[in-house]
């Protein structure tokens, strides 16, 4: 169990906020635990109007404890989210910005008086103090203060890493940002709202469940209450007066033993940790129906590039034409890929050495000149003077080679056109490597699918979960990598466009689709979905259209967030299975001490209901309280559990409703059972009644 | 009990299991087939429409349904209720029977009006056979109708694809009843005559008996009435004593078959769904659930009832029951009555052992959703359907949803307001009931079991199944009029309910079968429904129920009864 959760401080905090938690209007919105709040108001009352003893007593106190342990449930689970956000306040104290003026000069303000559409310069050494783009420069930045990850990152002006974060520290160079938020609207100061719970809105799931339990409360409201008058009938009929155990405050523990305070206790708790998990998983929902959707997801839209793949594609093999050796070829693409500092040029230079021990040193760097990429001849190469005459070497694309080649009165070997098709078809890129006018063969570039990702779609699928996905390759290679990474689907040469319309269709069909995203283009996209991960070294425009955003600009962290909302509904439903079920032992304990003697045939100890006892339970008075306090002290007892979330794992819904069934549903029933009867024995012992 | 009783026993639900699915086929032809197929039906089907000034085409939304089915019963109401208080000077009342008093007439008119058929008065010295046949008869056929109507349009929004309507109610009247529930009853009548139910409209015979002593012999058309009250789970006696009177239930052969009839189309009806729904499995599903308490209920009464009785000293009491139909027959129509809402009697249920008359008791307080009232018991039990959805379904982790579409806070506050309002009316009657001085007096027992004719007289109105216990009179202005509320709040309570969730199930749209799906055709899903219903009926009726028959069993075993 995480230590954390029982910091000495932290449920210090937790206790005092349980108690200013009374405040009605407060419980209002809660209400099982209002109920609950009024019956030990009531009970309270009787006895100091009614009638003052201990029994009495002890239910009003254990009725008290019932609200508070509630009350502290959800103290502690905000606690939790509070310590969290201290550390994030500490990074928004006292920023100054240097304001840039239309004079041309800068204004030293206070970041808290920036507004949206403002420009500032942030220097090495600089907090940015709001969120913004770049608009000018380039600079390295440390985020860790939102994301916990120390390694500095690039933020530019243009293209899709211009978003920067209030909050965070200009490492190097210099940057003007234009500012995105108004002061108390920023990224850190909302993330710092919603882990304090503050903000928390209900989202549909909990909505759905307080209405099920508010009408449990209802029903047994109206079960206890008529059961009053079903007892004065009982009482007149039989000539014998209930009055001294049907009294008001043993009908109050027996309603409050029965309405679901379990669940309603711990309700709010099970919310914010929710919330509070995708925290720790570095993912920041804007809202909780976010996070309750992503349970809901059974689409998952991925891109290629960086998710299912390595970024980038790698030399994997080399294909030689006729009378050309293996270690020929690789030698001259590696001298061609020499200045190539592209991640595939790297990779031929890497292949080469690894395949054949090759260097490239023997090659004096004088006689060697480079030619880069260009785009009229689509290739790019090295010419080498050697003894007087040059050798140009060139590698490329098929057909760009094909036609250096032809100009220079070469051919074009039959095999190496068979090998370019055959790279082509498994999902390859054949780059071409020719010597002067002599092809010498190809060289196999290669996606590399991210080890142990074909594991993960196959969990997904068993969780119910599409996976397609997304590139802009052509189809022969889409159709390679997807076989090969075990998607179910992909979108081949797909645009944003392509991207929006797809999730349209699937929503349309009644899908739930989720995506992840970083680029502006992928803005409409991400506010399409249902679910949209923004990745924080995206655009702003991105972070804005998602509803989450993902701290460590990890695309596959999309599985942990649809896992993490699976455990929060699932956790509601195990509780208040269990909830329910505890009910069933309550009514075998408080029921037959209520009517233990009614009508008692002469000259026999126990009454007609005893067979009920089924606990033996020594006293009326003690089978009650037994009851109540075990309904207040399992309250307690599933604080870790409800912040803890119950364990998710990845298999069909039969197979997940058969374990929680018979983990909640049938340890509900039974715990009680021994609970109570614990308590009981306790109780008798202790000479408490 | 010997081979034969075991033997019926068998054959009736083998004909049930074996009849239902291809009755239910049948009347889902009737109800969605276009018009111009049924050729000459089609023109008899018209005329009504053109009569009525009625669009059958007019599409209504979940709003203009209820209205529909509102209107349309209030008028019922008043058409019957001004019957009964005006039958004295009307036509076809060869007894010259006296107007019925207003607050039995508000009582019965509301009482056949909602399908429940609760009787405070005997029929055969307070009703006209005019009343009898344009007045209840009438009212046996359309309430049945009604509550097809409701189940088509909730059926009609949890299947189709996102669409605001819900189908006509005028339409699904007209079919069901001039389709369905009157050439079954037809037939049903003509075989029930066979048996010796009478049909006339003769004055009442004189006849003198072996012992010398004359008596009346009460006439008038009761076979009609009755086929229909059996098919369309009404349960009003023609007679007082019901079907315990040899004149509405003469052989054994006529009883078993009135047992069939109460079970037949409300189990049909599931199947019916089932096409709606294109998945025969979705239908076996809730049948089984149904099939499987009625089974359980049914061996537990029938344990009961032959177990001895410690009072007595011997089992198989025969006291309130038919020497005609014996134990067996009277076990099993008390719990086929009170599962089907149907309310009807073969025996007097206050005579049964505390154990049998508590199962039917609690059968009634399960919402009647064990096959329950035609159309009412399977609307009713889809509202457990959805709880047992949402509870379950939220353990799977997903948004839970029922045919691929979502069960929302909208749906669950209808279940929870379909599930609580009768529960409410019911024990706040029976409470109120329990200490007013003015319901004590109607008590002819004391001890629990006074009590529990009190929990079943209101249980019985509230489900709208309409059984009495007995030994309560119940025809005063307090129970006249406190029963009547009942029954209203029984039956539109949920009606409103469950057509609002058709409505807003109806626009929903459909998320594919995947295998994140929780799946409601695994037996595993018949479990968990059944545990719903009965948790929910237990933990609601547990107390009542403690100090009524439960405490007058365990009293009757320490030997005292009441």
């Amino acid at each position: 169990m995480n230590t954390s959760i029982f910091e000495k401080k932290l449920i210090l905090n937790a206790i005092e906020d349980s108690f200013r938690k009374l405040n009605p209007s407060d419980l209002l919105k809660n209400p099982v635990i209002f109920i609950t709040l009024v019956g030990a108001v009531g009970s309270t009352l009787y006895l100091i109007f009614g009638s003052f003893n201990g029994f009495n007593l002890q239910i009003s106190l254990w009725l008290w404890f019932s609200v508070l342990f509630a009350n502290f449930s959800e103290a502690i689970a905000e606690g939790r989210g509070k310590a969290q956000a201290e550390s994030l306040k500490k990074t928004k104290t006292s920023i100054s910005a240097k304001l840039w003026s239309s004079s041309g000069q800068f204004l030293s303000v206070p970041a808290s008086e920036l507004k949206k559409g403002d420009v500032v310069i942030c220097s090495a050494g600089d907090l940015i103090p709001n969120d913004g783009e770049i608009i000018e420069g380039i600079a390295t930045v440390d985020e860790s203060a939102i994301t916990g990850e120390s390694a500095p990152v690039v933020r530019e002006s243009g293209g899709d890493r211009s978003a920067v974060t209030g909050g965070t520290r200009v490492i190097s160079d210099q940057v003007k940002i234009r500012i995105t938020a108004n002061p108390g609207d920023s990224f850190i100061e909302r993330m710092i709202h919603l882990v304090e719970g503050a903000r928390r809105q209900k989202t549909p799931n909990e909505i759905a469940l307080s209405i099920v339990l508010s009408g449990l409360t209802l029903i047994f409201l109206l079960a206890v209450v008529t059961l009053k008058f079903f007892a004065d009938y009982s009482s007149h009929s039989s000539g014998q007066d209930l009055s001294q155990i049907v009294t008001v405050p043993v009908l109050i523990a027996l309603l409050v033993c029965l309405i679901p305070t379990t669940i309603g206790g711990l309700l709010s708790a099970i919310g914010i940790s929710g919330m509070d998990r995708l925290i720790r998983k570095n993912v920041v929902a804007t809202s909780g129906r976010a996070v309750e959707a992503a349970g809901d997801i059974d689409v998952l839209l991925l891109d290629k590039t960086g998710t299912i793949t390595l970024g980038n594609r790698m030399a994997h093999q080399f294909f030689p034409a006729p009378q050309v050796t293996e270690i020929e070829l690789a030698e001259k693409a590696q001298l061609a890929s020499l200045s190539d500092e592209t991640p595939e040029g790297r990779s031929i230079v890497v292949l080469a050495k690894e395949k054949f021990n090759l260097r490239a040193k023997d090659y004096d760097p004088v006689s060697m000149t480079f030619v880069p990429f260009m785009a009229q001849t689509r290739s790019s190469g090295i010419d080498l003077a050697e003894t007087g005459q040059t050798i140009s070497i060139r590698k490329g694309a098929s057909d760009a080679i094909e036609k250096i080649v032809l100009s220079r009165g070469g051919s074009f070997p039959e095999k190496v056109k068979k090998d370019v098709e055959l790279v082509a078809r498994n999902g390859g890129t054949p780059l071409v490597v020719a010597e002067g006018r002599r092809v010498l063969g190809v060289v196999a570039l290669k996606d590399i699918v991210k080890g142990g990702i074909r594991e993960r779609f196959a969990e997904l699928r068993k969780m119910g979960i599409r996976t397609v996905m997304i590139t802009g390759d052509n189809l022969l290679t889409a159709a390679a990598i997807a076989a090969e990474a075990g998607v179910d689907d992909f979108m081949a040469e797909a645009t944003p466009e392509d991207k929006l319309k797809r999730i349209r269709e699937e929503q349309f069909n009644g899908h739930l689709v989720a995506m992840t995203g970083d680029g502006t283009n992928d803005a409409p996209a991400l506010a399409q979905a249902d679910v949209g991960v923004a990745m924080n070294t995206g655009t702003q425009a991105a972070r804005e259209a998602g509803n989450m955003v993902d701290l460590d600009s990890n695309p596959t962290k999309l599985i942990e967030i649809v896992e993490t909302g699976k455990q929060l509904l699932m956790t509601r439903g195990a509780l208040t299975t269990f909830s329910v079920a505890n009910d069933v032992a309550k009514y075998f304990a408080i029921l037959p001490a209520l009517f233990a003697t009614l009508y008692v045939i002469e000259g026999t100890n126990q009454g007609p209901l005893g067979p009920l006892n089924i606990m033996k339970l020594q006293s009326p008075q003690s089978a009650i309280l037994s009851a109540v306090i075990f309904n207040a002290l399992i309250i307690i007892a599933l604080v870790p559990l409800a912040l803890k979330g119950v364990s998710y794992r990845p298999v069909g819904a039969s197979e997940l409703l058969k374990r929680n069934l018979l983990i909640y549903g049938l340890r509900g029933l039974v715990a009680p059972f021994i609970g109570i009867k614990l308590i009981d024995l306790i109780i008798n012992f202790g000479g408490l009644v | 009990m010997n081979g034969y009783d075991f033997f019926q026993i068998f054959i009736t639900l083998l004909i049930l299991v074996v009849a239902s699915p291809l009755i239910g086929k049948w009347m889902f032809r009737i109800f969605e087939i276009s018009n111009s197929e049924t050729g000459l039906t089609h023109k008899f089907e018209s005329a009504f429409y053109r009569v009525a000034g009625i669009d059958p085409k007019e599409e209504m939304d979940w709003k203009h349904y209820s209205l529909a089915v509102l209107v349309f019963n209030f008028i019922g109401f008043v058409f019957l209720f001004l019957i009964q208080i005006l039958q004295s000077k009307l036509p076809l009342n060869p007894q010259g029977l006296a107007d019925v008093s207003w607050h039995s007439a508000f009582n019965s008119a509301i009482s056949f009006m909602t399908n429940t058929n609760w009787q405070g008065y005997s029929g055969e010295s307070t009703m006209s056979y005019l009343t009898q046949v344009l007045g209840l008869t009438v009212q046996n056929f359309v309430s049945a109708a009604t509550g097809i109507g409701v189940v088509l349009a909730l059926c009609r929004g949890l299947t189709q694809k996102s669409s605001r309507s819900l189908g006509n109610f005028w339409k699904d009247l007209t079919r069901s009843t001039l389709f369905i529930l009157l050439p079954l009853s037809f037939v049903f009548a003509l075989v029930l005559i066979s048996q010796g139910v009478v049909q006339n409209f003769s004055s009442y015979s004189q006849a003198v008996g072996l012992d010398g002593i004359s008596q009346v012999i009460p006439q008038g058309p009761a076979a009609s009435q009755i086929a229909i009250k059996q098919l369309g789970t009404n349960g009003g006696g023609f007679f007082g004593v019901n079907s315990a009177h040899p004149l509405e239930n003469p052989t054994p052969l006529s009883n078993w078959m009135q047992l069939i009839a109460i079970l037949l189309l409300p189990a049909s009806l599931v199947f019916t769904f089932g096409e709606y729904a294109k998945s025969r499995r979705q239908a076996w599903a809730i049948f089984i659930a149904m099939g499987t308490m009625l089974v359980v209920g049914l061996s537990a009464s029938l344990v009961a009832e032959y177990s001895a009785n410690p009072v007595l000293g011997h089992a198989a009491v025969m006291e309130g029951k038919e020497t005609r139909l014996g134990v067996t027959n009277s076990v099993i129509w008390s719990v086929f009555t009170s599962a089907a809402s149907n309310g009807s009697v073969n025996s007097m249920h206050s005579s049964l052992s505390p154990i049998s008359g508590g199962i039917a008791m609690f059968n009634i307080m399960l919402g009647e959703v064990i096959f329950g009232g035609v159309g009412a018991g399977l609307y009713g039990m889809f509202l457990f359907v959805l709880l047992t959805v949402f509870l379950s379904g939220l353990m799977v982790g997903r948004t839970p949803e029922y045919l691929g579409k979502k069960i929302e806070a909208l749906e669950i506050k209808m279940v929870i307001l379909g599930v609580i309002i009768p529960s409410a009316a019911i024990l706040i009657g029976a409470g109120l009931s329990s200490v007013l001085p003015v319901a004590l007096s109607s008590l002819s027992n004391k001890g629990p079991h006074g009590l529990s004719e009190i929990l079943y007289a209101f249980a019985s109105a509230g489900g709208n199944n309409g059984s009495a216990f007995a030994g309560l009179n119940a025809n005063t202005v307090y129970y006249n009029l406190a029963l009547g509320v009942v029954m209203l709040i029984g039956r539109f309570g949920v009606i409103l309910p469950v057509l609002a969730i058709a409505g807003s199930m109806s626009l929903k749209k459909q998320t594919p079968k995947g295998p994140g799906t929780f799946v409601t055709d695994s037996p595993l899903f018949v479990v968990l429904l059944i545990g719903v219903v009965i948790v929910v009926g237990g933990l609601t009726f547990l107390p009542a129920l403690s100090l009524g028959p439960i405490i007058e069993h365990f009293l009757m075993s320490l030997g005292r009864s009441f």
